[in-house]
């Protein structure tokens, strides 16, 4: 490829002739087909994993909302009116087809974000966009691979929109089982076919996964610029790389523990039914063997995103970056051996809950390093506090205290009366809908500048910010109150003792709602103001390779490798 | 990408070859998810996890002086019309072997076979809940009508007194649930309805 540079200049005058080159140089020719549906190219296929990230956190989004309108007062509000409106379903039918519509809508909720949104945006949008820049890479290591990964999505989207609308359990629609489709409730709880459909979405959507993991690991051992050893690597790239390996290890398991669940409903084996000799608790085990290192698959990527934009906006390398690199690696490691820690309830021995308590614990020394890495790295730096920084900052802030939460939880003794309450709900959503859609935020108005070309505006992505952070603030640290006292997760219902904080928990959801819409405002905005951004609007902090390109990048960059010293 | 090998000055394994350790890796990843369930039987037989008991041949040849109070709970799953009634609870010497009798009884009109699982509760107490014998796991038919007496014979392992988990466990409870032995159909298969949300959750 380096080879062929000397053409670089002549893309735009070459339209005419030279069909010798076509293949190197065919893209400014594209139609919009080939371009966008048959592309093999990193960034244009960034793009759409980024474009269906926001498609499907809308779509989520939404479906929180309509549960926070549930919540708002005690009583049954609007799923009874949704049910009859959605399935036709009339008098009191609509109200048991609505209690099952609010759990089908917590579980397409969680799966909607946690598989088409926070995976497609940081792995496949800015890890798919940014990674081959940042080591000095021209593309992926396979390009078709790419494509692959990305049109696998939008079926298995569909596969999980549809479940919603065929018959789960006898006489109402979708599964309600929770994203962890714990059996007996997904197998003879669900008899209909919605959770068959939510399982061959989520093999689906993890054979995307898994494709899109082997090519950014063969991309970042093999395709590193010269002179780029792992210890020079960008820490963004440490992190995409520790995540693909969790990714590698973890979704083969999920894909045997659902394709067991497949065959207990369908073909009549009995791995999780006790009367064949199985063991409901077996899935447990599997799906949280799973589980467990898909939240840190959620965060690391995150993780990376935020120690850039500290770096740039303090114009001080990252503190301790080797600590940084290894500590990433650490929680990936250690996040295999702690699955049972979300089991505590299903009659573990003693000793082994001695130890998920202390090996779940040891997490939060790693984690620890990143912390206060960060905050050693702004310590006496030259601190601007643009947009994207606000965002790192706001991140490690909500960070903090949804692991603060969770080293609470992790202990045997407290877990036990929280255990599906909400101040699991309110832990959960705060390192992930804080942290890690925080971490997505921060990276798109840092990176949006290279990616488009063009300036956000300074005023609306603060406001973004700032109504983001009251609203989801207002979200959920009030059902940590909630869950202290004693209300638990996945009910359409509760006491009236309960209304005061879930008011509020609700009147935070539609402040975040007004966020997404400024959000989508301010992208429209800066498309339609066009302020050119430059090669690099962030100054001499920006150190990393992205910012050495024009904005946007050429459609191949790296023709010429850089020299890392 | 030669190229850049050579740059790099160092020896670079292909990107075929990477994508080929990966796709193993998966499979075996996969393999080992399966692998998970005759591994994890024998865990629970080896350790007693969960409460499984344990299947011996032997009697035991210590008998303590202290006892131990047994009590026994049968079950029943839906889709078996049998009548299941668990012995009354006893109170033998640890390590004495002893025999009780559950009783099962048809009450449906059609011979039907069902088979039983079991566990001890608490949990910690089924690595030395000792079975000499038992009806667990045998399929097990009934003439419309009969009654069968179902024995079990069972000692309580002397360590019982000794291990830290479990020096303070006063009463063992053995629970046995009747399941139909042959699943009628996958569960996936739906009833036959009318369309439409007619039924209830």
């Amino acid at each position: 490829m380096a080879g062929h540079s000397a053409h670089d200049d002549h893309a735009h005058a070459r339209t005419s002739h030279d069909d010798a080159h076509a293949h190197d140089h065919h893209d400014h020719k594209l139609s919009f087909f080939d371009r966008w549906f048959k592309s093999t190219n990193h960034k244009d296929i960034g793009t759409l994993y980024l474009m269906f990230a926001i498609m499907a956190g809308i779509v989520g989004g939404l479906m929180s909302v309509a549960m926070r309108m549930e919540l708002q007062e005690p009583g049954i509000q609007i799923f009874h009116g949704l049910a009859a409106m959605v399935y036709g379903f009339q008098g009191d039918a609509a109200i048991d087809g609505g209690k099952h519509m609010f759990n089908v809508f917590t579980t397409a909720h969680a799966l909607v974000m946690i598989f088409f949104m926070v995976m497609p945006a940081l792995i496949g949008g800015f890890a798919n966009w940014m990674i081959p820049i940042m080591i000095g890479a021209p593309d992926m290591a396979f390009p078709r691979l790419n494509n692959i990964s990305f049109w696998l999505l939008p079926p298995a989207f569909l596969l999980l929109i549809l479940s919603m609308f065929v018959e789960g359990p006898a006489g109402a629609y979708g599964v309600g089982g929770g994203w962890t489709l714990y059996p007996p409730f997904s197998s003879t709880g669900m008899p209909g076919p919605a959770v068959d459909l939510a399982i061959f979405a989520l093999h689906v959507s993890g054979a995307s996964s898994i494709l899109g993991a082997i090519n950014f690991i063969t991309t970042i051992l093999n395709m590193r610029a010269p002179g780029m050893t792992l210890h020079k690597m960008p820490l963004f790239a440490w992190s995409v790389l520790v995540t693909a390996f969790l990714l590698l290890l973890s979704l083969p398991v999920l894909a045997g523990a659902i394709t067991m669940l497949l065959t207990d409903r369908n073909f009549g084996t009995t791995f999780f039914a006790p009367e064949g000799g199985g063991d409901p608790i077996l899935y447990q085990h599997l799906f949280w063997f799973f589980g467990h290192p898909e939240v840190y698959i959620l965060i690391l990527p995150g993780f990376g995103i935020v120690s850039h934009i500290v770096s740039t906006f303090s114009r001080k390398p990252v503190f301790g970056y080797l600590g940084m690199a290894y500590a990433m690696v650490a929680i990936g490691a250690v996040g295999f051996i702690v699955w049972a820690h979300h089991m505590y309830t299903v009659g573990l021995s003693l000793d082994a809950q001695r130890y998920f308590v202390f090996a779940t614990m040891v997490i939060a020394v790693p984690t620890g390093i990143k912390i206060f890495s960060w905050i050693a790295t702004m310590w006496g730096g030259s601190l601007s506090f643009r947009t994207p920084m606000i965002w790192a900052i706001g991140f490690i802030f909500l960070f903090t205290v949804g692991g603060v939460t969770g080293v609470q939880l992790a202990n045997a003794g407290l877990d036990r009366s929280l255990h599906d309450t909400y101040y699991v709900v309110a832990h959960f959503h705060y390192v992930l809908s804080l942290g890690a859609v925080f971490a997505i935020f921060a990276a798109w108005y840092y990176w949006f500048p290279k990616m488009s070309g063009y300036m956000y505006s300074e005023t609306l992505g603060n406001l973004h910010f700032w109504v983001m952070f009251i609203g989801v603030n207002l979200v959920f640290f009030p059902q940590h109150f909630l869950g202290l006292a004693g209300m638990p997760r996945r009910y359409i219902d509760y006491p009236d003792a309960f209304a005061g904080w879930n008011y509020v928990s609700s009147i935070g959801s539609y402040i975040s709602f007004v966020g997404v819409l400024i959000f989508l405002y301010c992208v429209w905005e800066a498309f339609a103001k066009k302020r050119v951004a430059g090669d690099n609007p962030w100054g001499e902090g920006a150190s990393t390779l992205e910012w050495q390109l024009s904005s946007p990048p050429p459609f191949h960059q790296w023709e010429q490798l850089p020299r890392i010293k | 990408m030669a190229e850049m090998a050579q740059g790099n000055g160092r020896k670079q394994v292909g990107n075929g070859a990477i994508l080929a350790a990966c796709v193993v890796f998966v499979a075996a990843m996969v393999g080992a998810a399966y692998a998970a369930v005759p591994l994890y039987r024998l865990f629970c037989q080896v350790t007693g996890y969960n409460g499984t008991t344990q299947r011996v041949e032997q009697f035991s040849d210590t008998i303590l002086d202290q006892t131990m109070r047994v009590t026994f709970d049968a079950n029943t799953s839906s889709g078996l019309n049998w009548d299941f009634k668990a012995a009354q609870a006893i109170e033998p010497k640890i390590g004495e072997t002893v025999q009780v009798n559950f009783t099962a009884t048809n009450r449906s009109p059609n011979p039907t076979t069902g088979t039983a699982v079991f566990n001890v509760t608490p949990m910690e107490a089924g690595a030395y809940f000792n079975k000499v014998q038992c009806f667990c796991f045998t399929e097990t038919t009934l003439q419309p009508g009969e009654t069968l007496e179902m024995p079990v014979l069972f000692f309580v392992d002397p360590e019982i007194t000794k291990a830290e988990e479990t020096k303070n466990i006063k009463t063992i409870t053995l629970s046995y649930t009747f399941y139909p032995s042959e699943p009628s159909k996958p569960v996936a298969a739906l009833p036959e309805k009318g369309k439409g949300g007619d039924g209830k959750l």
